[in-house]
């Protein structure tokens, strides 16, 4: 037996220097990628994006089976909305041509990032991964992933899977890259390395702040803690469906999921009637007391819950449930630090206060975004567009999702804001962006501005474009310099816009969509 | 902290000190070797390499220059990469240079990982502790699997000064110590296959030995498909095909070793210079069982103190690992890329001057139509912050050998410099032409 000695002298972790590596390699990447021509774009967004959804439902299973979380066939819809939905959101929309404003006498040119660094979370692994790889590419910047430890197999799958699609249809070698074996030392050096760009966390607050604190630009999401005010005016039969089944959508891990339904007392009791027939069973009290010993005993949350369907955590909890169960719903009185209930719950436990009036529903809602859950989102179910405008104005979040689910709406799947995996929380969710991350964050641009004389002409700029496609890999095989000739040109790039393949898969996704989304919101 | 400052040496290295440039220079003539130093501050190189990091290196005088020479790939991962740094730092907490008599733990597990990352059918590693040794090992090896005695090699070849090797390279090393011996040591035109076979067809052969790329020959290509058929001659009289991969190995060429670009499965292949990152001499040779029969034969047949010292194994382990990794060989391609097409646009702006770009990766001749010409070139872009040398075998082509982790940005302002540098080389010879 050896008795080694060594000394902890400047050891780096292990991974540390493979990830600076994939750092430099991204840099070449991105310096090439920032040169190419629309029409090469779109032909690589589309054809990665395909890839993902392709293997939508593999990844899907792939996804709970490692993490222990989640509802297949929801995560199916999603893997499939952030690849293919995505691309389909902002056909059309050109982020790499120059744009020319006559009027003004500007041109603004697109300038990628760069090196974009992606953090993922668990609860959303592929879906995220694919979002972020796919706002990447539309903006032509080179991206590494790094995904949650515990997701981290079928994540590396995933972003894989899409970069072989990527580079063979002409995207630069190393455009997408993952860190198949994520840790904390790892992670930091690729936050604070100089060739990052920037940096799109999303995960919990500590990987948030770091995000922050590592000096590279960021853009970090914070955590929600959705409160969704029912009122006397809304349609509550239609209200308790959109709420249930947003509520139950992948077992309540989005940080979009409904926390707290604060509900006017004229229709509370109707509202937990019509809960119960969409599949919500409503928990007496020492039910609801045995609930809360269960997913936060000793008034800590218990991350075995997270995602886990509603029958499961009953029985944890001794209780008997129907099963077909999908949420179980917690009655309490007062929306304080102190009461477990008004905090996030990543799992389909439903929160439930009655309050007597509207306006003092907008004082509850305050008081559960005061817990955690500010910039982020929030929801209402009414009729009336005064009280709407007042509770928008009110709660310090950035989006009102208004009579539909808040999963779906606030994400901009079911609504028509932009879709998305990543939710800015602003300044009052301590984060640069306020909006639903969307490709244009990824993208600064270069004004040419002339002068405003009137006697200074700006000459037409129509059709002048400084991109190129491609004309074979990037970067070219290093074959000797007297054999190229000799040696068969590389495989010309394929440059119909889409393959015949590929173009029916995304007739048959954009169906599938339709189908799924049709079935989520049936009424 | 204002202190008397009582006549401090100016360049101060701890064990060793000296007052300035000047006596440092002085002496490198009294003590060390006065034709070299002198041969450099006439040729306007008047270099004494004192800091060095990444592909920076600094002269005594603080003048920082890119470098693009490497010393043939030593420093292929940089000046004191931090990487094998650490790794020979933390080996010496318990490792030294071992004990050549024994089994040793840090020489078995780099033989095993250069096995596995080698062409196949290589499957023996003997150390050496420079390229020439290695050199010498492979040429005894071949020697010795064949029972003959000759060795072929290329006009103009450099396979190092020790005593074998330096029979296979050009006179001027040879005569210079009684040490031709063109009975032996046979030399061959380069892309001349009538030549090889004649060299060959006595079936008295017991090897040819072949750079990759014939480095200090100004690095000339192999004609497409002659390594190729040179391989196949060896085969065809019972020849062994010894690869000297010393400057075309570890990812130069965008492939780990260069020979496998070419398909071919050398008998023998050398490694040295770059395989210990720069930090700890090392060369080792690879060969097949069929060729290092005599390991069995007797163990000890060659013996070498330092040959495959444990602290080198450990660099070269650690070199090894970087290298193979996909980020650096997608790197080199990168790199090769972009300094081709630059250089490319700078040959298009003085065609009748740089003549020629010869390349494969990293590994680049350049090519000037004048006899001396790199000598011009090199003195401009030393002047212009680069260091890269001329050919000492073709002082027309200046060898170019960039790092294979050159960043985007050392690599732009690398290529400023250069077109620059010879540019200006191309107007000092049109005035000396003009004033002649
Ligand atoms: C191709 C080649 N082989 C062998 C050698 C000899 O190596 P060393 O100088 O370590 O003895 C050299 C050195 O320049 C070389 O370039």
């Amino acid at each position: 037996m050896s008795e080694m000695t060594f000394e902890p002298l400047m050891v780096e972790p292990a991974g540390v220097p493979r990830g600076r590596a994939m750092v430099e390699r991204a840099d070449w990447a991105a310096r090439a990628y920032a040169k190419y021509d629309a029409a090469t774009v779109n032909r690589i967004v589309d054809a990665t994006a395909s890839a993902l959804a392709a293997r939508a439902q593999e990844f899907a299973r792939d996804a709970v089976t490692e993490t222990g979380f989640g509802v297949v066939e929801h995560k199916v819809l999603k893997n499939i909305a952030c690849s293919t939905g995505i691309v389909e959101t902002y056909r059309g929309q050109d982020f790499v041509s120059p744009e020319i404003d006559e009027v003004n006498k500007i041109v603004a040119i697109p300038r990628p990032a760069g090196v974009v660094l992606a953090l993922t979370p668990s609860t959303n692994p592929v879906a995220t991964v694919s979002f972020k790889i796919i706002l990447a590419l539309m903006t032509r910047n080179a991206i590494i992933i790094s995904p949650h430890p515990m997701a981290k197999k079928v994540c590396v799958a995933a972003a894989k899977a899409m970069a072989e699609a990527a580079v063979a249809a002409g995207a630069p070698d190393g455009i997408i890259q993952i860190v198949e074996d994520p840790s904390i030392p790892l992670i930091n050096a690729l936050m604070t390395d100089e060739r990052t760009d920037v940096i799109v966390a999303t995960g919990g607050s500590p990987v948030v702040r770091s995000a922050y604190r590592s000096g590279n630009p960021a853009i970090g999401v914070g955590p929600g803690n959705v409160p969704v005010l029912v009122d006397a005016t809304a349609d509550i039969q239609k209200t308790a469906a959109r709420i249930i089944e947003s509520k139950a959508f992948d077992n309540s891990i989005l940080c979009t999921n409904e926390s707290v339904v604060i509900a006017e007392e004229a229709v509370a009791d109707k509202l937990l009637a019509a809960f119960a027939r969409e599949g919500a069973y409503v928990l007496k009290d020492e039910e609801r007391d045995a609930i809360r010993n269960t997913v936060f005993p000793e008034g800590h949350f218990n991350i075995k819950m997270v995602g886990k369907d509603a029958v499961w955590i009953a029985e944890q909890a001794g209780i008997k449930v129907p099963a077909k169960t999908r949420v179980l719903v917690a009655p309490f009185d007062l929306v304080v630090p102190e009461e477990p209930f008004a905090h996030e719950k990543l799992c389909p436990v439903l929160g439930f206060v009655r309050v007597p009036s509207a306006d003092r529903g907008i004082d509850v809602a305050r008081a559960i975004l005061r817990i955690t859950g500010a910039g982020h989102s929030a929801a209402i179910h009414s009729a009336n567009p005064n009280l709407i405008m007042k509770f928008s104005a009110a709660v310090p979040v950035l989006r009102v999702s208004v009579n539909v689910g808040n999963s779906l709406g606030s994400s901009g799947i079911q609504t028509n804001l932009p879709p998305t995996m990543t939710i800015g929380t602003g300044f009052a969710g301590r984060s640069s962006v306020g909006e639903n991350l969307q490709p244009k964050h990824l993208l600064n641009y270069t004004r040419l501005a002339y002068n405003a004389d009137v006697r200074e002409v700006m000459p037409s700029f129509a059709g002048l474009n400084p991109w190129v496609s491609p004309t074979g890999p990037v970067p070219a095989y290093p074959l000797a310099s007297n054999d190229r000739a000799n040696t068969p040109a590389p495989a010309p790039i394929h440059r119909e816009p889409i393959s015949q393949d590929v173009a029916e898969l995304r007739d048959e996704i954009r169906k599938l969509i339709v189908e799924e989304l049709h079935a989520l919101i049936k009424n | 902290m204002t202190q008397e400052n009582t006549a401090a040496p100016e360049f101060d290295y701890g064990l060793f000190s000296y007052d300035s440039k000047e006596q440092m220079l002085d002496k490198s003539k009294e003590f060390w070797n006065p034709g070299k130093t002198q041969f450099w501050i006439d040729s306007g190189v008047p270099l004494v390499i004192d800091r060095r990091e990444e592909y920076f290196i600094y002269d005594m005088s603080g003048k920082r220059l890119i470098d693009a020479h490497l010393n043939g790939g030593t420093y292929n991962l940089g000046h004191r990469n931090p990487e094998v740094v650490q790794a020979v730092t933390m080996a010496m907490q318990h490792f030294d240079i071992g004990n050549h008599h024994f089994p040793s733990l840090a020489r078995t597990a780099l033989a095993e990982a250069l096995i596995k990352t080698a062409p196949s059918g290589l499957s023996k590693v003997i150390y050496g502790s420079g390229g020439g040794e290695a050199i010498d090992i492979a040429l005894k090896t071949a020697r010795h699997a064949t029972q003959k005695r000759k060795i072929v090699s290329i006009i103009k070849a450099y396979h190092g000064h020790t005593g074998l090797a330096v029979g296979t390279g050009d006179d001027r090393f040879s005569k210079l110590f009684l040490s031709d011996r063109p009975e032996e040591f046979p030399h061959v035109p380069f892309n001349d296959l009538e030549a090889m076979e004649d060299a060959l067809r006595g079936r008295d052969v017991a090897a040819v030995i072949m750079e990759t790329i014939p480095a200090t020959y100004g690095f000339p290509l192999p004609n497409p498909g002659y390594l190729e058929a040179v391989k196949a001659l060896c085969e065809k009289y019972d020849a062994l095909y010894i690869a000297d991969e010393v400057q075309t190995g570890l990812m130069r060429t965008g492939e780990l070793w260069g020979i496998t670009k070419h398909g071919i499965t050398p008998d023998i292949l050398v490694t040295g210079k770059g395989i210990s990152g720069g930090l700890y001499p090392i060369a080792a040779v690879l060969a097949t069982e069929k060729a290092a029969g005599w390991l069995n034969e007797d163990g000890f047949g060659h013996i070498s103190t330092f040959g495959g010292a444990e602290l080198g194994c450990i660099a070269a382990l650690k070199t090894l690992e970087i290298c193979s990794r996909e980020e650096t060989r997608s790197m080199v391609h990168y790199i090769a890329d972009y300094v081709g097409k630059r250089l490319a646009e700078v040959q298009a702006t003085y065609p009748d001057w740089f003549v020629g770009i010869r390349q494969n990766g990293v590994i680049l001749g350049l090519e000037f139509a004048h006899p001396q010409g790199a000598k011009y070139v090199m003195r401009h872009l030393y002047e212009n912050g680069v260091w890269a040398i001329f050919s000492t075998l073709d002082p027309r082509v200046l060898q170019y050998k960039p790092g294979i982790l050159l960043k985007p940005e050392v690599a732009e302002e690398m290529l400023d410099r250069t077109e620059l540098a010879i540019g200006k080389a191309y107007a000092e010879i049109r005035n000396e032409r003009r004033s002649a």
